[in-house]
């Protein structure tokens, strides 16, 4: 069971509402969207590409240069400004009648078929040129856009159950909320005790740069310092220490929640830092390609 | 004896008192008997520095009295002086205890034993006489009052009032005051407030926000103790600590008293009127009645009658009430010329609904409706369209458009567009007149009003909308008449959510119709209960017990707060008897339900967990309140990326504020059901919308069209938080103009900091904003279709939760 939702009921949406709208009533996630209609396009294209390179004898021998060349050339070409053109689609809200969803379901499998439509292309010359740097660009976007469909893929369920119905406000409520309760309770500690506390309090949830926010370890972390610090400390008000201690331990949970949250969150759009750079860098590249071949030949 | 006064006032409230003044400047022999030591015991009752109010407002005052909007010291201190420089001879402490004569030489007699002779009597004894009581067990202990003379009495405590009329929110408010640091707590058996002032609702809802007492609605007492309430929510039965209660639940005319004299009433309902004629006189030749007893609670009205009726006991014919010219404007346009009076009567006698209205009750509906001429063909209202009026045929007769070329007739005298008022839901047919017709159109608030204070035209209506329900339910040839019986024995049934209606394996052969609300239906499957089947409004069940005479097969429980219609097994029995064609009809529905329990069963001993899931997303998604949704939002968690994608495009199709919070709300399994709109089949948000704004679309859809005046009262209302009041935030560069080159904020809401910004010291009106289900937006819901993974999906609970979900789940 892939998704909750079984795509049997949607037949049964439009005589329930009488409503003529188009709406998006089958439930299946982009990468079976339309029985994985996009899928078996693009397999059918890489086939038709691989097949037709063996049966079609190129002379003098098959490169970007030939006519059969030109033509995936061309189409990879266009196929990869389609592809780019998703970041607009993403954001362009018009009234008409799209999907999304649709749009990255093609995304994703026509986009893996630049694979074949690329590679097939070159005719196997790779080189240090120009040339090859755009296909290795090619190569990379298409790379990191197969590790986004995996945490996609992968990922949203741990979200989901990490969060366990809270919002990012609450978590960092709920640590604000610990810090209250922290500042009144240490208030009898003596002052050696009082110090990690309060750097504690300083601590800024959100601090510890782009690797630990990726990693989830946070080994300067002031609060699990603090919580080390009071179960060894001996003497003072034995009783106040003993609450600051289960209040630090709550923050720290509070605080392992909101980081696991923001781990998968950036996980889930590291890649697109990665992804979409790229592809500038590759529409670049190709441009230059695509101007070079016309100089040269 | 004396020689007999020409006229005797009972009772000194603004009616009385009115009357008399106006006796004592025509010169008239008059007196007027008060019950009390003191004039209008009904506002000297007032909390003290109460705020009375003078509406409605277009009326014109016309007495010898003063009155404004004021505090009530200042009111009941004018009218002393007012009496007494008019003359007005006032007898105290003369409670009337019996009346007794003809015109001419009656014979009034008071509890002190005097005896006072007159030739015309005006009764203007309010209604005041008998409080109602709470219904309920402990209805008869001491710590429930009727009243609060002072809300200085109470410090500190727990108290409850029950009733959300004028009275018992003013009384609530009064408590409520922070200083005493009372916990107050106010029921309403309903979910609107139609029964109050638009302004004593608002100040409640502001008292309640700013958390100085609580409200309740659809929520009443079920059992009173020393110290305790329990009370019966939506949401099922909840003890509170409790140590006054206010009834505040309206009064009833002292009936008794007043048919003792022999003057009759309109029907038999507790809250009938007696009968008038338009000079007010009774049924009894010289008794005149007027103010609160007559059915004319507004202090202004009161005042008024009491002039005009002692210029009719004057002899003066020629006078027309102060409402005669916004009433005579109404009636202009049509194509009969009678006077207003001829037109209030023919109304009443040919209406159904009208019937048991009083005269002067009908004036005041009028002022809220509208009376239209129709050409024979002229439609009324469309299929599809937005409207909740009521529609009342007074001449001709209206066709109903069933099916294309169809049409069904209905007589005059009926109404229709019932549908639209009970679930503000889209006007289900076309109507056009069937000839050249006259439709008195009653807008929804005076539609509830009338409903609330006349009983007879709330049975009209709620008898006519289940005839057509039934007629709706049962196919096969069934007719009005074949159902008389049926709808005879009907019963409405309100019940909280969470309550059984019927138990499984209990005989029974009620068959039930949902009015308002939904249901589910449960079996107990291997010691669990097993979510069989959402039932929504309009449907029925129980026939099966009717049918095979065999014990329950399932239970049947209230997903919201519902009503549900019960209608005799041996009535329905009779009506399949009649109608063997309803009843094959009937059997055929029962196959298909039995099937699919049948169907349930069997899944749930091979695939145990995957029946359990199904049935217990379900009761998720009941509790979630989509019980009562039409078209709800739902997240699929095991797709949502986080991307937010869905608010952007919902912001940026809709004045750039986003109309749902994705992250905030209730998960289960995780199937996650976000802030935002369900498109309630009653939506709660409707309640109580002073510039009524809020309707519903042709696709369900619940929005607001323009206008809204930033009250609140609908963000309040609405039992899920989706509303929020919002000022749309400045236009923003175009997208490509933010790509290249970044300017702007982006796709999305913009931050307030940016608005800001933007706006520097402008503070634009901030109005109620909430997702309309992007009405008007030939592709549809945009949060759905900016979904990239697909997690985003739009569905009404009874799809969602069709039987074909289980099968794709159990595979
Ligand atoms: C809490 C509350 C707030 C309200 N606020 C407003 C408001 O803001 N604006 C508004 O327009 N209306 C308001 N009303 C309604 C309005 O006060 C009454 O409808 C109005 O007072 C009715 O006037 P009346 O003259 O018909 O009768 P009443 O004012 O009730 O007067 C009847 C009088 O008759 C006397 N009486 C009764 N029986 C006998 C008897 N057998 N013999 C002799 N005397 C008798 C009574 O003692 C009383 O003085 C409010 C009502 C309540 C309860
Ligand atoms: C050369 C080929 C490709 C190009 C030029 C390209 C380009 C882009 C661009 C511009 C975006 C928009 C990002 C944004 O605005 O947020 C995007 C998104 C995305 N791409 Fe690609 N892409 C390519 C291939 C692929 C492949 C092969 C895959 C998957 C195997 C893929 C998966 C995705 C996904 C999952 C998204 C995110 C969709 C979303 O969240 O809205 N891409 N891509
Ligand atoms: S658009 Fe879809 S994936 Fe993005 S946050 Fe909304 S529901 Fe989740
Ligand atoms: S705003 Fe609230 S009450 Fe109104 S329809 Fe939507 S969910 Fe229901
Ligand atoms: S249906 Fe339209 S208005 Fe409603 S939440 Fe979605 S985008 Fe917003």
């Amino acid at each position: 069971m892939a998704s909750l939702f079984p795509r049997r009921l949607l037949g049964r949406r439009n005589r329930a509402t009488q409503t003529e709208r188009v709406r998006e009533r089958k439930h299946e996630g982009f990468l079976r969207y339309a029985n994985f209609r996009w899928a078996k396009i693009s397999g059918g294209l890489c086939l038709l590409v691989i097949t037709s390179y063996a049966l079609i004898d190129v002379t003098p021998r098959p490169n970007g240069g030939s006519w059969y060349g030109y033509t995936l050339g061309t189409i990879g070409a266009l196929l990869i400004l389609w592809l780019t053109a998703l970041g607009y689609r993403k954001r362009k809200m018009t009234r008409d009648a799209w999907s999304l969803k649709a749009w990255t379901s093609a995304h994703v499998y026509l986009g893996l078929s630049l694979i074949v439509i690329g590679t097939w292309h070159t005719g196997f010359q790779l080189g240090w040129n120009v040339h090859t740097l755009a296909w290795a660009l090619m190569m990379l976007v298409i790379l990191s856009g197969l590790y986004g469909v995996i945490v996609y893929a992968t990922l949203p369920a741990a979200l989901s159950n990490n969060r366990d119905e809270m919002t990012q406000m609450q978590m960092l409520e709920a640590i604000r909320a610990f810090d209250r309760q922290l500042h009144a309770a240490a208030q009898p500690l003596s002052p050696e005790d009082t110090a990690p506390v309060l750097a504690s309090l300083d601590e800024d949830p959100f601090a510890g740069g782009i690797r630990a926010r990726l990693s989830g370890r946070y080994p300067k972390d002031a609060t699990a310092a603090a919580l080390r610090a009071l179960s060894l400390s001996h003497g003072g008000n034995a009783d106040a220490r003993q609450k600051v201690i289960g209040l630090l331990s709550q923050k720290e949970a509070a605080l392992a929640r909101l980081r696991a949250h923001l781990r998968i969150r950036a996980m889930l759009e590291i890649w697109l830092y990665v992804h979409v750079p790229l592809t500038f860098a590759l529409i670049a590249a190709l441009s230059a390609h695509i101007i070079s071949v016309f100089f040269y030949w | 004896m004396s020689d007999a006064v020409k006229v005797a006032i009972i009772g000194s409230g603004p009616a009385g008192l009115s009357a008399a003044a106006r006796a004592a400047q025509l010169g008239l022999a008059h007196v007027l008997l008060e019950k009390t030591d003191h004039l209008s015991d009904t506002i000297f009752k007032y909390q003290k520095g109460k705020r009375v109010l003078a509406t409605p407002e277009r009326l014109d005052l016309r007495s010898d009295c003063r009155f404004a909007e004021g505090a009530r010291e200042t009111i009941l201190g004018n009218w002393d002086q007012d009496a007494a420089n008019n003359g007005v001879n006032v007898a105290y402490q003369a409670e009337v205890v019996e009346v007794s004569g003809q015109k001419g030489a009656f014979s009034i007699k008071t509890a002190k034993g005097a005896v006072i002779a007159a030739e015309n009597i005006v009764l203007a004894i309010g209604t005041q006489g008998n409080p109602n009581r709470l219904r309920c067990d402990g209805y008869d202990l001491p710590h429930i009052i009727y009243q609060v003379d002072d809300p200085e009495d109470f410090k500190n405590q727990h108290i409850t009032v029950v009733g959300s009329g004028d009275a018992g929110i003013e009384n609530a408010l009064g408590v409520a005051e922070e200083a005493l640091e009372n916990t107050v707590t106010i029921l309403n058996r309903s979910k609107d407030f139609a029964r109050a002032k638009a302004k004593n609702v608002s100040d409640m809802m502001e008292a309640g926000e700013n958390g100085f007492l609580s409200i309740r609605t659809e929520t009443q007492p079920k059992l009173v103790e020393p110290g305790w309430l329990t009370l019966e929510t939506p949401n099922g039965d909840e003890r509170i600590e409790c140590d006054v209660i206010v009834a505040r639940l309206g009064s009833v005319a002292p009936r008794g008293f007043v048919e003792s004299m022999g003057i009759e009433f309109t029907g038999p309902d507790r809250e009938a009127f007696p009968k008038l004629s338009p000079t007010f006189e009774s049924t009894v030749p010289g008794i005149f009645v007027i103010g609160a007893l007559a059915g004319y609670p507004l202090i202004k009205h009161c005042m008024n009658q009491g002039y005009d009726v002692v210029e009719f006991i004057n002899g003066n014919s020629a006078l027309t009430p102060a409402d005669e010219k916004d009433l005579a404007a109404i009636f202009a346009d049509l194509p009969q010329k009678k006077s207003v009076s001829e037109w209030l009567d023919y109304l009443r006698t040919r209406v159904r609904i009208f019937a048991d209205v009083s005269p002067l009750q009908m004036r005041e509906f009028m002022l809220d409706s509208k009376v239209a001429f129709y050409r024979r063909g002229e439609v009324v209202f469309e299929k599809g369209e937005p409207g909740s009026s009521l529609f009342a045929i007074a001449d001709g007769h209206a066709e109903v458009e069933v099916a294309p070329g169809v049409t069904v007739p209905i007589e005059q005298g009926s109404i229709f567009g019932e549908v639209g008022l009970i679930s503000g839901r889209k006007r289900g047919a076309t109507i056009r007149a069937g000839e050249d017709s006259i439709f008195v159109e009653v807008s929804r608030t005076a539609a509830l009003k009338l409903m609330a204070a006349v009983p007879g035209a709330k049975r009209v209506i709620n008898r006519i909308s289940l005839e057509r329900q039934l007629l709706q339910i049962f196919k096969g040839g069934l007719t009005v008449d074949d159902l008389q019986e049926v709808v005879d024995q009907a019963e409405v049934v309100r019940v909280p959510a969470g309550k059984v209606v019927v138990t499984e394996g209990e005989q029974g052969d009620d068959v039930y119709v949902i009015r308002s609300g939904s249901m589910v239906v449960e079996k107990d499957i291997g010691g669990k209960p097993i979510f069989l089947r959402y039932l929504p409004a309009g449907s029925y069940f129980g026939e099966m017990g009717v049918l095979s005479g065999e014990p329950r097969n399932a239970t049947v429980k209230a997903a919201v707060g519902s009503e549900v219609i019960k209608l005799t097994g041996e009535s329905f029995r009779k009506m399949l008897a009649a109608r063997p064609q309803v009843r094959a009809a009937t059997e055929a529905a029962v196959a298909e339900r039995a099937a699919m329990n049948a169907f349930i069963e069997s899944r749930k001993a091979s695939y145990s967990s995957a029946v359990d899931l199904y049935s217990d997303t379900a009761s998720f998604i009941m509790k979630e309140g989509l019980g009562e949704a039409t078209d709800a939002l739902l997240i699929d968690e095991n797709l949502c990326v986080g991307c937010d994608n869905c608010e952007k495009a919902c912001a940026d199709s809709h004045e750039g504020l986003s109309r749902l919070d994705r992250e905030a709300g209730k998960t289960f399994a995780h199937l996650h059901v976000p802030t935002s709109c369900r498109h309630c089949e009653h939506p709660h948000c409707m309640a109580d919308c002073p510039p009524n704004v809020i309707h519903r679309g042709p696709d369900g859809e619940v929005f607001m069209e323009p206008g809204c005046i930033g009250c609140g009262n609908c963000m309040r209302n609405c039992p899920y938080g989706v509303i929020r009041m919002e000022a749309a935030p400045p236009p923003k560069p175009g997208l490509l103009s933010w790509l290249l080159f970044g300017k702007g904020p982006g796709p999305g809401e913009p931050s307030p900091k940016w608005t800001k910004k933007k706006l520097g010291d402008e503070k634009p009106k901030k109005i109620a904003v909430k997702c309309d289900m992007c009405k008007g937006i030939a592709g549809g819901p945009a949060c759905v279709r900016a979904c990239p993974t697909g997690a985003a999906i739009r569905v009404s609970p009874e799809e969602f939760l069709s039987i074909a979900r289980l099968e794709e789940d159990a595979g």
